[in-house]
């Protein structure tokens, strides 16, 4: 969907500080453009850790965007609801939704992101194609004026 | 909390409430303190700083990335993380995240008191073990590491450890906890989180890129 020049020129021009990652191959893709713009890429371990980091980040005055898959955000379900709703801190974040485009997939992954995504009350936009690209940098400005936790999902194909 | 008591009893530890008031005493008044689960009822009783965040409610092992996303957006100020070995164990990686991030302003201080103290004192998976958390952290990149199971060790090298190269991890081997600290919950979080931001305000906000 977004070349990796794309989506680094984007999180730049927002404001974007920070990107918290743990890449699946869809993001993956970007990682060389991400390293070589403004952007400070941060890689955690697990999907658990991207959450906290990135709340870390936010309290001190950063602006980082939170970045994995769909599974990852299944993993990182903890760690979420406590930054998120106890803590209070508006994360934004783009997660790669696993086998979203593929008709015929039985991905369990693919099954659970929507539930997850509602069950969590996430506020998300989707990009399912080229010409839902400006969603991400809409609804990145408008969380961020509401100061509320936002989240892109972009659809993957096979993955 | 009745009962409770390190569970590998016979391991030799110093205790943790003057442990921690030995940091407490070496604490610039610069450096950010972040607790969590026991750590955090404790620290209260002996520190009210602008620049302390005890995290709670926390989730398990989110301490140190908390405290490596305040090092790296404030790479000149100095943030030590308080964390117990079992929520540690929850996410060993997270020592790799820290010397891939490049952040040299953060040191760990690890309080191993054998258990999972919150919820009663039963035994992690390294209770009745000999993993060698100092080991761990060196294999992870960590350039200054300690271990201490003697109060007087700790005290003798608590400041010449805390101004070496950091990332740091300084292991200490605890007892448990003093009856009632665990029941001490201190200032809502939404209130500590907005005192923090305050004393984190300033021109050290914008960060250059390493």
């Amino acid at each position: 969907m977004f070349s990796g020049p794309e989506i680094a020129e984007t999180l730049t021009d927002l404001g974007v500080t920070h990107v918290v990652w743990l890449p699946d191959s869809e993001l993956g893709k970007w990682e060389q453009d991400l390293e070589s713009s403004p952007l400070h890429l941060v890689r955690v371990c697990r999907e658990g850790e991207a959450w906290p980091l990135a709340a870390g980040l936010q309290v001190a005055g950063a602006f980082p965007v939170v970045m994995m898959q769909t599974t990852g955000l299944f993993e990182s379900g903890d760690a979420l609801r406590n930054v998120l709703f106890d803590l209070r801190v508006p994360l934004f974040s783009i997660i790669g939704a696993r086998n979203w485009l593929n008709d015929n997939s039985r991905d369990s992954a693919k099954r659970f992101a929507q539930p997850i995504l509602d069950a969590w009350n996430l506020d998300y936009q989707l990009i399912a194609e080229p010409a839902d690209k400006p969603g991400l940098a809409t609804h990145y400005l408008a969380c961020r004026q509401s100061a509320i936790p936002g989240v892109v999902v972009l659809a993957e194909g096979v993955g | 909390m009745p009962g409770r008591s390190s569970a590998n009893s016979s391991r030799r530890h110093m205790p943790v409430e003057p442990a921690l008031q030995m940091l407490a005493a070496e604490r610039r008044d610069d450096q950010v303190i972040v607790t969590n689960q026991m750590s955090a009822r404790l620290w209260l009783r002996m520190s009210d700083h602008p620049l302390d965040f005890n995290y709670n409610p926390s989730t398990m092992s989110g301490a140190v990335p908390f405290g490596l996303g305040l090092a790296l957006a404030q790479p000149n100020r100095d943030v030590i993380v308080l964390s117990g070995e079992g929520s540690l164990l929850m996410s060993l990686g997270c020592l790799v995240t820290v010397v891939d991030s490049g952040a040299a302003n953060i040191t760990i201080v690890l309080l191993d008191n054998g258990m999972y103290e919150v919820t009663g004192g039963q035994k992690t998976p390294a209770s009745g073990s000999s993993v060698d958390f100092a080991g761990l952290a060196r294999a992870a990149g960590f350039p200054t590491v300690a271990h201490y199971r003697e109060l007087d060790d700790w005290r003798d090298h608590a400041a010449e450890l805390l101004a070496g190269r950091g990332p740091r991890l300084v292991w200490l081997e605890v007892g448990p906890a003093p009856d009632g600290v665990l029941t001490e919950l201190g200032r809502p979080v939404a209130e500590q989180l907005q005192r923090l931001r305050s004393a984190l305000a300033g021109p050290t906000d914008v960060c250059p890129k390493r």
